[in-house]
């Protein structure tokens, strides 16, 4: 029989690593906005209370017994996806919110922690140590359809976070080199078709300023370029809390949210953006751990993608600060100001520690 | 599907540590980028951040007003503001150019072009693109203090002349600076900037500018001031203080009003400049404004010439004012001798050619005294004749005439006094002895200006001692002013003087401006523009006598000279005379009541005797 559960045998170095995190971010969010709109940090901080609350909650559940809901999950998911491109709030142009009781929700937040569930079933039901033609086909499928969904509010930072979940199941299932080359190409073609008949014209202009940034001084392009200018202007040390001038005058574009990596590396210097990134190591490198202890496959899926949804975030996230790629609307996980964003990686971490407490085969 | 979950545990652990890897050197990239960032650029990217947060406002030094002799204000100026357009972001510039020239008002070629000047200057200056902007350019800039953060407003202090062309041509004006003052100035000008382009305000326009100050402030991202970082104030520049005493200034240019001529007011005994008028005028607040090349082109194109100060510019014949100049040349040289009279029958034939007299019917037997208070031609063609053209030439010139006077304005032209010589380098012709007939009466080739007269006559009257003409008030004892001194014997200046107290007081030529009480002295002068064979063939006012009327009092050691020019007024004595004993009778006025008392009541009696000259 099952081992009982012990809250005392959650992974303590993790929890230690996130709080670390939670801790910068709520610092340079009040940083950033203490003098412009108060109470930011504070509400962030509940929220993080909330997510550990969440966290402990999701460990105790059997992640089994959510495997074997799937169906339902995924119903679920397409449903919510669905009510959102109907009724959702229009905000920055945008469908992406629903309201329950006067809370906005981002359906699209727990969408990506069910593509994780979806993706750790069917993987783990796979028996051969690569990947069929037709397996690769039914994950395409099933990551596919909330994919355009989410592409449609239209929300296209969300919707390739989903690509990274199954990049790497795929990955961890193994999959034949000619799999590989074929979906390389079919990437290749992909790119016109979705510039000409997928993408708005604003996200185009993302990509082209990302591409051009001078072309474009106040839209995104400048928005790069400030983010750039203060991430390079904190130095090795930084200018000090509540003393960059990119972030306190506004020059930075949402500096407690997407940009507050730009904003923590102006004021607290490369030494931040250093011990912040190292953080971030250490909690991945906790994850890929926790994977290689999970008690079977489905529960290493699970962790692997979150892992790499978070990954994800974390990379593209650090990147688009200093202009690597361009804006897409994607926050740092713990660290950005935001609930449904925060929530939803404490949900994902609380299945990680599900996973982690019931490794132990009897 | 039946889930089986027992039936395989086994992990793919090197597809997970090669997770791990790939984790690990995507952390090391994303560190390289940051570090290259932050550590290797970070001045770089220190300097943008400095250059987004920190900006430079000019504050522009307000110009030195100006004042009469008694410290009134003849010139000030008055708050506006400017829009100016910064810099540091070109590609923002070029992004909202035509908007801004739109919301604004303002030809997009024109903006452009004044962009494209400005390239060479340093990004932290702003330029100057509109000046005096309406409420609803101010409007329109602070609308989109958010989304064109390159606009700002500039409190500047601008000239109000004033408004009835009042002073014009003595003030000047101000106007934008050209691309050549720019680059001349070696940094002092920038463009936007105004400079003195005429008058005091040229003459004077490095004590009158002052030096701008700046403020360096740290801006928000949506323009917004918060903070300054440093401010280097504005010297202010200094008030000047004139020799223009404003009410006989304004007894000229009353008198002066609808007419085309000039009025030259001095103190001999200094030099000073008590007033000067030139008419007709224009209005400087034109080119304070920015003038547009119409009104330019209009003022320039205008046959009256408006621009022309006639004061020191117009240089016409002098007509019988000359013949103070010939009997002082008469009574120095003793050629010919003091007891000399003349018999005029109202002309005399000179080498074969027969020359009128004004009077047809002739002055009878005449000496010097007559012939100056009568304006006797025939006495001084004969005059002439025995003097010869080198002497009256070396005379003119010595008592001021064919050479500047040296007054502090820019523009000052310097006559004419023909001789053989100035005959053979310009015309290569030798002097006929027939053409010193009509140099003696101020005819011929023979031109001054309004000022020049006023300094002979004043000089003459002084005993031979000329006091170059300013009008920049200088204390006397620290700031002599330079003089020229050509000894006149006392015999010369009294029979002259005396002469020229006949005039008015003796039934002469100006009988009826005459002044209870004053010792008025003058010379009335009638100068033909064309020939008389030519005047019976064209008409028009521009082909009319120029009347002229050179006054001063009292008659020994004077205090006040009078140079009035009243273009085609014909007679001197009615034309020029009446407002020379305006402005006289106005400086008596003054001296018995006191300045003071004066004061108070300047205005109201400057209109009266305006009216009283119009109907004598």
């Amino acid at each position: 029989m099952q081992r009982r559960v012990h809250t005392a045998d959650l992974d303590w170095w993790l929890l230690a690593l996130v709080g670390a995190l939670c801790c910068l971010g709520i610092i340079e969010v009040y940083s950033a906005t203490h003098h412009v709109m108060s109470g930011m940090a504070w509400r962030q901080l509940g929220w993080v209370g909330m997510g550990l609350a969440t966290l402990w909650l999701l460990s105790r559940l059997d992640y089994q017994w959510l495997l074997e809901r799937t169906p339902i999950l995924y119903a679920l998911m397409l449903a919510g996806l669905l009510v959102v491109l109907v009724v959702g709030h229009v905000r920055f142009g945008a469908r992406r919110w629903v309201e329950i009781d006067g809370i906005p929700i981002q359906v699209s937040e727990f969408a990506k922690l069910v593509i994780i569930i979806v993706l750790a079933r069917y993987l783990s039901g796979v028996r051969t140590d690569r990947l069929s033609l037709s397996d690769l086909m039914k994950i395409g499928a099933l990551v596919g359809v909330p994919l355009v969904f989410i592409l449609l509010q239209p929300d296209l930072g969300t919707a390739l976070t989903l690509v990274p979940v199954a990049a790497v199941g795929v990955f961890l299932a193994g999959i034949k080199w000619k799999h590989v080359l074929a979906l390389v190409i079919l990437a290749g073609l992909a790119i016109p078709v979705a510039w000409h008949f997928v993408l708005k014209p604003y996200q185009k202009a993302r990509i082209t300023t990302f591409l051009e940034p001078q072309q474009d001084p106040r839209g995104s392009g400048y928005q790069i370029l400030q983010s750039e200018i203060a991430v390079g202007s904190g130095g090795l040390w930084g200018k000090g809390l509540g003393r960059g001038s990119q972030n306190q005058l506004g020059f930075v574009p949402v500096r407690y949210s997407d940009f507050i990596l730009a904003a923590l590396g102006e004021e607290l210097g490369f030494a931040g953006v250093f011990l912040t990134l190292l953080l971030y190591v250490g909690l991945l490198l906790r994850l890929v751990a926790n994977a290689r202890q999970s008690k079977d496959r489905a529960g290493m899926y699970l962790i692997g993608g979150v892992a790499a949804i978070l990954g994800f975030h974390i990379f593209v996230n650090a990147a688009m600060v200093i202009g690597w790629m361009p804006v897409t609307g994607i926050p740092l996980p713990l660290v950005s100001y935001g609930g449904s964003a925060t929530l939803f990686v404490f949900m994902a971490l609380g299945l990680v520690m599900s996973v982690r407490l019931r490794r132990f085969v009897n | 599907m039946v889930y089986r979950i027992e039936d395989d545990q086994k992990l793919p652990q090197t597809r997970l540590t090669a997770l791990t890897v790939i984790i690990v050197l995507a952390s090391l990239l994303l560190l390289l980028g940051f570090w290259r960032l932050q550590v290797l650029d970070t001045q770089h990217y220190s300097k943008l951040a400095d250059q987004n947060r920190i900006r430079t406002i000019p504050i522009i030094a307000p110009r030195g007003r100006i004042l009469d002799r008694y410290g009134r204000v003849l010139l000030d100026n008055y708050p506006s503001f400017s829009v100016l357009l910064e810099r540091d972001s070109p590609l923002q510039v070029k992004t909202y150019l035509n908007q801004i020239a739109t919301g604004l008002g303002i030809d997009p070629k024109d903006l452009r072009q004044q962009v494209a000047q400005a390239a060479g200057l340093p990004r932290y200056q702003p330029l100057v693109i509109k000046t005096d902007a309406s409420p609803a350019d101010i409007a329109f800039v602070e609308s989109h203090r958010a989304d064109i953060p390159s606009l700002d407003l500039l409190m500047v202090q601008r000239r109000k002349y004033p408004s009835d062309d009042f002073m014009a041509h003595v003030l000047g004006y101000v106007g934008d600076v050209s691309p050549e003052d720019i680059a001349r100035s070696h940094g002092r000008y920038r463009p936007g900037d105004v400079a003195g382009k005429s008058g005091i305000e040229r003459e004077y326009n490095d004590i009158l500018m002052g030096v701008d100050g700046s403020r360096r402030v740290i801006v928000d991202s949506r323009g917004r001031v918060r903070g300054t970082l440093s401010e280097t104030s504005a010297i202010p520049g200094t008030t000047i203080r004139l020799t223009i005493d404003e009410d006989l200034e304004r007894v000229a240019d009353a008198d002066l009003a609808g007419k085309e001529g000039a009025v030259v007011v001095l103190d001999p005994q200094t030099g000073g400049v008590l007033a000067m008028a030139s008419r007709p005028s224009y209005d400087p607040n034109m080119f304070a404004k920015g003038i547009t090349s119409a009104e330019w082109k209009q003022l320039n194109d205008d046959p009256e010439h408006p621009l022309l100060n006639r004061a020191i510019q117009a240089q016409l014949a002098p007509g019988s004012v000359f013949k103070i100049i010939m009997a002082t040349a008469m009574l120095q040289t003793g050629v010919p001798g003091p007891k000399y009279t003349v018999y005029c029958p109202g002309s005399a034939t000179f080498y074969g050619r027969v020359f009128h007299c004004w009077d047809k019917h002739g002055h009878g037997l005449v000496d010097l005294h007559t012939a100056i208070v009568h304006s006797c031609d025939v006495f001084f063609y004969n005059v002439g004749k025995q003097l010869g053209i080198s002497r009256i030439s070396y005379f003119a010139h010595k008592l001021g005439l064919g050479v500047r006077t040296g007054i502090d304005l820019p523009g000052e032209e310097p006559g004419l006094v023909p001789s053989e010589a100035w005959k053979e380098r310009f015309y290569h012709q030798p002097w006929y002895p027939g053409e010193t007939i009509s140099v003696a009466i101020g005819q011929g080739a023979t031109t001054a200006t309004p000022i020049q007269l006023a300094y002979a006559i004043g000089g003459i009257a002084m005993g031979g001692d000329f006091k170059r003409p300013h009008l920049l008030f200088a204390n006397p004892t620290t700031d002599p002013v330079p003089e020229i001194r050509f000894p006149l014997s006392a015999d010369t200046v009294n029979q002259v003087t005396q002469g020229m107290y006949g005039v008015v007081n003796e039934g002469g030529t100006a009988a009826a401006s005459r002044l209870e009480g004053i010792q008025f002295c003058g010379k009335t002068g009638s100068a033909q523009v064309i020939s008389d064979d030519l005047k019976h063939r064209v008409s028009g006012k521009r082909y009319l006598d120029n009347a002229w009327f050179v006054g001063f009092a009292p008659r020994q050691d004077p205090q006040i000279v009078v140079s009035v020019l009243v273009q085609g007024g014909q007679e001197g004595a009615q034309a020029a005379a009446p407002i020379a004993r305006d402005i006289i009778r106005a400086y008596y006025q003054k001296k018995n009541q006191g300045q003071q008392q004066y004061t108070k009541v300047s205005k109201p009696p400057a209109v009266e005797t305006a009216q009283a000259a119009v109907n004598p």
